[in-house]
């Protein structure tokens, strides 16, 4: 058992567990924040995105020490802005089904707009093909990231 | 621990609204009225299971069925609400427990709003007649001077106005008025308008509590490890270097397997990893996928018994023309997001736990079973689910749970891993289906006959002796509507070991794409466009045929007859769980990869209640019979499964999914089933699309082009 000081949403949190534990459970079991999702624990389904220095990575292959130091954003960090124009198409629209996967999406959208406000149709492609939805909520997905895209 | 409030907690609808729809009626649940009982906050008005008013106005609605991404938390209180005559907007909504107070609580079979449009409307306005009673009382009014509107009871001869808190009391004291008069449909406010989901915002912030992430105070965090193969038994295990792993502080074995308990999920995880185990695989030994083809074949060579009947296929008929093909799909997974857990705690002698559960009075009574405590000794929490598609309507998450809590005397929170779920499921039965069929001399279609050859869930599962006239793979090969002259209809079971249960639209997954694949061979055998051959079959008052036309004027059937080359467009239709859809698909096909361009779906489910729903049921319908049909199968060898993670069980992923043209018809019939109608016609209307683009008719599940 080691103590790590993370920087999670712009607060500096320490944990105690285990070297090699996947930041995912370090941000659930330690931490609560149930946001981050699990679905697969092999980075294959993307519900488990968080942001590592604005870039969007999956928390459960990272582990706990390669992130000491680095900012870490979660989805209820990025929640601490609940009028992030992303939430309010994803609101407008209804996107979501179940919701389950909805963190890991717009994690990934927003890191992907953030560094490029108007990517093109295979870079947003690309971005959101990493990410499963098992309910089929791509469709709506789609037109929320058009209608970003074409309000910025 | 904060979390157990905020699962308590009760949530404040928000909400917006749009456009419109129209009528009536299904089954019913008993009203009771709970007056006031000596203790109780006599202030509380409960004029039915499903509502309570309080003397503040508070208006809260219980929903009693599970939301997994369909929309029940938004759709079944928005019947209450629409006859009670409250403000959507304050409204309080609670998850039931676990009850059988409520009826049946199964999320299954698309019937959430199909049984319950009756008696949610009942309960609202029982409450509101008895509301506007109590103000009539009151005011010494003729009721029908007196109406409801938006939480308040009005005079209408001189506009006075008493709020629903203020009635609580003496509505409370009111006899529950038999036989209350429903609303015209034509004065519907909610019903038939888009009205937003009430669990979007805490879903999108990552603050909504899913089972997964339930926590309750001294939790402990447990994995199970099971025996390799399907039925396999524990013989003895050692837990020795398992219990050595940090944060480990159980070991113990519960009916599917050993359980370790542990400190954090992931240690939990480890120490079960280093678990040993030995098993012997038993005599329920689970045969291979190879082996389960071999017995369809054979079984494909008998003639079945026979569900229904028309005319005699067996008899020749000059100069006809005989069509046959054999069908044939796999066993699938449901594949959930999240995967299966449970949280539960075992304290003197009593079970409360907090499930994802389709099916919360099986859970309750199943673990009361195990556990060998009675039901009432049992409580279940039922929490927000990432998805089910039929899967958590069988209860072993929950058993293991309390097994688990049990044993350990401690609360726990199972996490099941991806793998498991993958390898531990309760699979879609695979099938093969013997379609017959002849076209006569003048091109119209004279026989017809399906022998659908698949394990039965109900066989093995419930009913061993079950008779076969009440075989479940009947399910969607009866009751066609093509009017053709000779029909044979039949079925034969077979056995398997492997864990089988119904996945979104159950033998509707496998039948109607056998059929309507069939239907598309004959169409082309009779020299006919598929879409008028299969509308010439239909009579002429068909709804199904109304959704075929419909389908067909969307997608352009008829005006943009040439698709470039390497493009098909293909129909299907589907009609079960009293609704009717008929779809188009559009595919490329290019070095024998298919990719689904569009899909025209077309529903009439009678009234419909929250258009906004039932459009996302359609998109997320199509999703999933996309995955079953481009890339789904679960395959058993040496007495597993083979798959484990969706790297080779993949899912329709962003770049796969089709354009969806989404059509409802507007009328007023009583209300269908939504959930599970849009999957059965995407499969065949892709093959069939396939064979238009390429001439390669695709009798095999998963589409495999080379
Ligand atoms: S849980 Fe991390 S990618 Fe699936
Ligand atoms: S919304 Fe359910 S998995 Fe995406």
């Amino acid at each position: 058992m080691s103590k790590y000081t993370l920087t999670i949403n712009q607060k500096k949190q320490t944990v105690d567990v285990d070297s090699g534990t996947p930041l995912l459970w370090v941000l659930r079991d330690s931490l609560n924040l149930t946001g981050t999702k699990y679905g697969c624990g092999e980075g294959i389904c993307g519900s488990c995105v968080v942001h590592i220095d604005g870039k969007a990575e999956r928390s459960c292959i990272l582990d706990v020490e390669d992130v000491v130091g680095n900012s870490i954003t979660t989805i209820e960090g990025l929640a601490d802005k609940p009028d992030h124009p992303i939430f309010k198409t994803w609101i407008e629209l209804e996107v979501m089904q179940c919701g389950y996967c909805q963190p890991g999406q717009i994690m990934t959208l927003a890191t992907l707009l953030e560094q490029n406000p108007k990517p093109s149709r295979k870079e947003i492609d690309d971005a959101m093909n990493e990410v499963l939805c098992r309910c089929g909520t791509y469709q709506r997905i789609r037109k929320a990231v058009a209608k970003l895209v074409e309000e910025k | 621990m904060k979390k157990l409030n905020e699962i308590k907690r009760r949530e404040f609808i928000k909400v917006v609204g749009l456009s419109g729809g129209g009528l009536f009626l299904a089954s019913y649940v008993p009203l009771q009225n709970v007056l006031a009982k000596p203790g109780d906050d006599p202030k509380i008005f409960t004029p039915s299971v499903f509502l309570k008013i309080d003397s503040n106005g508070v208006v809260t609605i219980i929903v009693h069925r599970s939301e997994m991404g369909q929309g029940v938390k938004t759709a079944l209180p928005m019947l209450i609400a629409e006859e009670l005559e409250v403000d959507w907007k304050n409204i309080l909504l609670e998850q039931a427990d676990a009850d059988r107070k409520y009826g049946s609580q199964t999320t299954g079979g698309s019937t959430s709003i199909r049984r319950n449009w009756e008696p949610l409307r009942i309960a609202g306005a029982t409450a509101r007649i008895m509301l506007i009673t109590a103000a009539a009382n009151k005011w010494n009014a003729a009721i029908e001077n007196c109406e409801a509107e938006k939480g308040f009871v009005i005079n209408k001869l001189n506009n006075e106005k008493l709020s629903y808190g203020d009635l609580v009391e003496d509505a409370s004291k009111l006899p529950v008025p038999k036989d209350v008069k429903l609303k015209d449909p034509k004065d519907f406010k909610l019903i038939g308008k888009r009205v937003h989901r009430v669990d979007t915002p805490d879903k999108i912030y990552g603050k909504a509590i899913f089972g997964i992430d339930v926590v309750i105070p001294g939790m402990l965090y447990a994995a199970v490890k099971r025996c390799p193969t399907i039925n396999g038994k524990v013989l003895n295990f050692d837990g020795t270097i398992a219990k050595s792993v940090t944060g480990v502080s159980e070991v113990v074995q519960i009916s599917s397997g050993v359980a370790v308990v542990a400190n954090s999920t992931w240690r939990a995880f480890n120490g079960r990893d280093k678990l040993t185990i030995a098993c012997v695989a038993g005599p329920n030994v689970a045969k291979s996928s190879e082996d389960i083809h071999k017995e369809l074949v054979n079984k494909s060579k008998t003639d079945g018994f026979v569900f229904e009947k028309k005319g005699d296929v067996s008899k020749s008929i000059e100069d006809e023309e005989l069509v046959e093909s054999i069908y044939e799909v796999p066993f699938l997974a449901h594949a959930p997001m999240e995967p299966m857990n449970c949280v539960a705690k075992f304290e003197e002698g009593k079970a409360e736990l907090w499930a994802p559960t389709q099916n919360p009075q099986n859970a309750r009574s199943e673990v009361a079973k195990a556990l060998g405590i009675s039901e009432n000794d049992v409580t279940v929490h039922v929490t927000l689910m990432g998805g089910g598609f039929g899967r958590r309507l069988v209860s072993d998450f929950a058993v293991e749970a309390a097994e688990i809590s049990r044993a350990s005397g401690k609360p726990v929170k199972l996490t099941w891993t991806r793998e498991e779920d993958m390898k531990f499921g309760w699979y879609r039965p695979p099938s093969m289906h013997v379609l017959k069929g002849s076209i006569d001399k003048k091109n119209n279609p004279i026989k017809f006959s399906h022998h659908v050859i698949a394990p039965s869930i109900t066989q093995m599962r419930f009913a061993p002796n079950l008779p076969p006239q009440n075989y479940d793979i009947q399910e969607g090969t009866v009751g066609l509507e093509y009017q053709i002259p000779n029909m044979r209809i039949a079925g034969t079971t077979i056995k398997t070991n492997v864990p089988i249960s119904w996945l979104r639209s159950v033998y509707n997954t496998q039948n109607p794409f056998a059929i309507e694949s069939f239907i598309d061979e004959m169409a082309y055998s009779a020299n006919k466009d598929p879409y008028g051959f299969r509308r010439d079959l239909l009579p002429d008052d068909s709804r199904l045929k109304n959704v075929l036309n419909v389908a067909a004027q969307k997608s352009g059937w008829k005006t943009e007859k040439n698709l470039p080359k390497g493009k098909g467009r293909g129909i299907a239709l589907f009609k079960g769980y009293d609704s009717f859809c008929a779809q188009v698909a559009e595919v490329t096909v290019k070095n024998n990869k298919v990719k689904v361009d569009r899909v025209v779906t077309v529903i009439d489910c009678g009234i419909v209640v929250n258009p906004d729903l039932v459009e996302s049921q359609m998109e997320g319908s199509i999703a999933f019979a996309l995955s079953a049909a481009l890339k789904g199968e679960i395959t058993i060898e040496g007495g597993a499964v083979k798959q484990s993670n969706f790297d080779d069980y993949e899912i329709l992923t962003y770049n796969e999914m089709p354009v969806v043209e989404f059509h409802y018809i507007k009328n007023t019939y009583s209300v269908g089933g939504v959930g599970e109608v849009g999957v059965p016609p995407c499969a065949p209307a892709v093959c069939n699309a396939i064979f238009a683009a390429t001439g390669k008719r695709i009798r095999k599940l998963p589409i495999r082009l080379s």
